[in-house]
């Protein structure tokens, strides 16, 4: 061995090495897989070009084919005989196009897989035209008339292939249908709802008199009262409501989709209408900015697969401060007892060994627990007790958000007792010494002294617990999250937060539209676009609580000087 | 070295003048005192001694025969600790501080104790002067400045703190933590002064500031301070008691201690020639 190789041995620089190849490869793993999940779901929100072509399959007529291109891949010839596709099989490798031909009323699929070789005559024109609707997919076509109540505008038929006024008139009036729908949303789910819940309160409220016997008949008549002005404030928004739903449905635009088929399109039912072919660089951009915030911070639509998933962020964010507000003081409450006043031995070694074992159960084996003993047991009783003119219909009885943060809350207290206890060991002697010394008791010291310098080991642990909690779904589908939510758990409507109720969890989003959505080709972008947000909003979560912790830190700072 | 406790009285200050007698109203008495850390680590061993009101009290000895330990007796600190045994008795003004009923956070305001190793909270400097006193219940901001102002000019480092008086503690130089830990512990204004090495990090001036300090609180408080110091210890205190091994050896006023001792072994420490 040369002299030289064995002073770069014993200098240990093969050691630094390897230490930086392994940091290297973990910083690697990351990037990539945050790319990747960018990569796949922002691209999605991008307006591509429909693209206008002939397909004509030997042995078969030709057909107009409108369309996004969404991906190319070869296949084998033999792959596509044993699918039943006429192919040439002297010929191996055939290239196939995804095609995303919407117009789900025509065509029966969204999407389709076309032979490149038989695709002839590709053109992009201008007066293609993109409509998103709340429901059947998007619409491919080129609009030709508008029409109100039924009528044909007489000036409004297409004078041209690429008819700007008639543009100009749909966007006006397409303008006009998105105010009424805000309205109608704002009407159905505010001031409907909010008549509707004092409804049901009023029902309760007289089963619970009728089941306690303390109906009079003075009482009797004041709920029948309260009961009528309700109803008539029903009646009334009732009425707006038919009135604006008739407004809205006045326009309808006529398309011409492929094969000169014609279909009319109610305005009501679009989210969004633009012309990728003819749109510049900015424009592009518009779309783009207008389809991602659509996505978090609209409703989702079309059995999840478009739309946004503004509930499951919304609940994510909910069910995980409602965890950290349950389960910061109850683990360090523990800790500081185990810690700080249980005596060490035999009894306290043993706790700590279940309790670092509790933090390896399985999770769903909590989501099971609290569904048998929170939902069931627990709930059950609250029902029994204080929800009893609502049964049989459960309040508490049934998953719902303060049982999934109580689970999750269950899951991750180990954490949060481990790292408190952890900080409360690192605080020398010396310094409760010094609070003792002053004439402070045990809980004085503890209070003033001993808890504020360990709150930077309990955020530790609250960041931990964040990060443990807030990617969990399996005990979550026990428990309280469901694909689609009715409403928020926080709102405007009195009690304003509404505990009992299920709600819409990213995670089980993404399981949701991954696997048992309808439609998986249209759905595979939005599962990247949903799990990328799911990464950010915990990195959001627990870069806030890190923040947290070094302020607390600054104020607490250095217990090895 | 067992001569000198071979007998049960109380070993006051011998060859004190008659007039120190008279004054000398015992505070702090102290009877058959032993320390147990475990089993066989037997830290004080009968310790008897009489400690007189109002006056200063120095404790030498070489490193590790129990100075701090028998200090930490005083304010029962050494309850924090699990295994720590102790046999004896001490009484405070005529009461036995090992009681049971003894309101031990009470002793410990009344009996302060300046540790060896400054300990100052991770608070800011005000915070950690007025500690005391917001234990106690006291809110009004004219009272808690008025009390730290005058703690932190006790302790020699007013000029030093007072633009900083909300920086974070631990930012100040090691011996003005220790100046530090000395207001914090005379604002709450103890009965009884317990000084563990108190100028072991200071700086001649500053040390020299300390020694003002308990010249200035010596008619007010009991003091007990210890040191390796003996030209601090002959300068600040009227008694002086030398210890080893966990044995009392001698107690005696301070000059006859240093010019006269009775055990050749006080002689042999003070001269230079121990070990
Ligand atoms: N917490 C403890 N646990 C066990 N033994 C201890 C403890 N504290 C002190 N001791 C032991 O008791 C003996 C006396 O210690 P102490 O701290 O009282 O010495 P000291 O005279 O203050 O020494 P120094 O001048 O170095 O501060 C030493 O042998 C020490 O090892
Ligand atoms: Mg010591």
């Amino acid at each position: 061995m040369s002299k030289k190789l064995r002073k770069w041995l014993r200098a240990g620089s093969p050691w630094v090495w390897f230490n930086a190849g392994a940091v290297a490869i973990s910083i690697i793993m990351v990037a990539g897989l945050i790319g990747l999940l960018a990569f796949h779901g922002l691209r999605h929100f991008w307006p591509t070009d429909v693209m206008q072509a002939r397909y004509q399959p030997p042995g078969l007529p030709a057909t107009e084919v409108i369309g996004e291109l969404i991906e190319s891949e070869t296949v084998l010839a033999e792959r596509l005989q044993d699918s039943g596709v006429d192919v040439d099989p002297a010929k191996n490798f055939y290239q196939r196009d995804l095609w995303k031909f919407g117009n789900r009323e025509i065509t029966g699929t969204d999407f389709g897989w076309l032979l490149t070789d038989y695709i002839s005559e590709k053109k992009f024109p201008d007066a293609l035209t993109v409509l998103e609707r709340q429901q059947w997919g998007n619409f491919y076509g080129i609009p030709i008339a508008l029409l109100e109540r039924g009528e044909t505008l007489a000036n409004s038929r297409a004078q041209a292939e690429n008819d700007s006024l008639l543009w100009a008139e749909l966007q006006f009036r397409l303008d006009r249908a998105y105010e009424l729908r805000e309205e109608i949303s704002s009407l159905q789910g505010q001031e409907l709802g909010r008549v509707n819940s004092e409804l049901e309160r009023l029902r309760l409220l007289e089963r619970a008199l009728v089941i306690a016997d303390e109906m009079s008949p003075t009482l009797k008549q004041e709920i029948n009262e309260n009961r009528a002005t309700l109803e008539s404030r029903l009646l009334v928004i009732q009425l707006r409501l038919n009135r604006l739903k008739a407004e809205i449905s006045r326009d309808s635009v006529l398309m011409r989709a492929v094969n000169n088929r014609e279909v009319q399109i109610a305005l009501e039912d679009i989210v969004r209408a633009y012309q990728p072919n003819q749109l510049g660089l900015p424009g592009k951009f518009a779309v783009y900015f207008s389809r991602l915030w659509e996505f978090l911070s609209a409703e989702p639509r079309e059995a999840n697969t478009e739309g946004g998933v503004f509930p499951a962020i919304f609940g994510t964010v909910v069910m995980v401060l409602l965890m950290s507000i349950i389960v910061t003081p109850f683990g360090v409450i523990a800790a500081i007892y185990l810690r700080e006043y249980a005596k060490q031995g035999l009894v306290t070694r043993l706790i700590r060994i279940a309790v670092n074992n509790l933090a390896g159960v399985p999770s769903i084996v909590y989501g099971v627990f609290g569904l048998g003993f929170f939902i069931y047991f627990i709930g059950g009783e609250i029902d029994q007790l204080f929800y009893a003119e609502a049964l049989p219909a459960p309040t508490f009885g049934t998953p719902g958000l303060l049982w999934a943060s109580l689970t999750l809350a269950l899951l991750t207290v180990p954490v949060v007792i481990v790292a408190t206890e952890e900080g409360l060991t690192r605080i020398p002697r010396s310094i409760r010494e010094g609070s003792l010394a002053l004439g402070a008791t045990k809980f004085e010291t503890i209070w003033r002294v001993v808890l504020p310098m360990a709150s930077p080991a309990m955020m530790t642990g609250l960041i931990l617990a964040i990060a443990r909690a807030a990617g969990e779904v399996a005990p979550l589908m026990l428990v309280g999250v469901v694909k689609l939510a009715p409403s928020l758990p926080v709102n405007g409507i009195y009690p304003y937060v509404h505990l009992d109720q299920q709600f819409m969890h990213l995670g089980f989003h993404i399981y949701d539209v991954g696997f048992q959505s309808p439609n998986v080709e249209a759905a595979r972008p939005l599962v990247f676009a949903t799990a990328l947000l799911l990464v950010i909003v915990i990195a959001v979560l627990n870069l806030t609580a890190a923040a947290l912790r070094n302020r607390l830190r600054e104020n607490y700072q250095a217990l090895d000087v | 070295m067992e001569d000198s406790q071979s007998t049960n009285q109380p070993q006051t200050p011998a060859g004190a003048d008659g007039e120190a007698k008279v004054k000398s109203e015992i505070c702090i008495d102290i009877k058959k005192l032993n320390l147990y850390y475990a089993k066989d680590t037997h830290a004080l061993k009968d310790i008897t001694l009489a400690i007189p009101r109002n006056q200063v009290t120095a404790f030498i000895g070489p490193s590790g025969c129990g100075k701090s330990s028998l200090l930490r007796c005083f304010n029962r600190m050494n309850d924090l600790i699990d295994e720590c045994r102790i046999k004896g008795k001490i009484n405070i003004d005529g009461v036995n501080i090992y009681d049971k009923k003894t309101d031990i956070a009470d002793l410990r305001r009344r009996v302060g104790m300046v540790f060896q190793k400054p300990n100052p909270f991770p608070k800011s400097v005000y915070e950690n002067v007025a500690y005391g006193l917001r234990i106690q219940g006291i809110k009004s901001r004219r009272i808690l400045d008025e009390v730290v102002e005058n703690a932190l000019r006790s302790a020699a480092l007013w000029d030093e703190v007072r633009d900083r008086l909300e920086d974070n503690a631990l930012e100040l130089s090691g011996g003005q933590q220790q100046r530090l830990v000395i207001a914090r512990t005379i604002a709450v204004e103890p009965e009884v002064l317990l000084l563990d090495e108190p100028a072991s990090s200071l700086d001649p001036i500053s040390t020299l500031k300390i020694e003002e300090l308990i010249n200035e609180l010596r008619s007010t408080f009991t003091i007990l301070i210890v040191t390796h110091n003996m030209q601090q210890a002959a300068r600040v205190s009227d008694h002086a008691a030398f210890m080893d091994m966990g044995n009392m050896i001698e107690f005696a006023s301070t000059d006859v201690l240093f010019t006269n001792p009775s055990e050749k072994q006080t002689e042999d420490y003070i001269t230079g020639r121990y070990g």
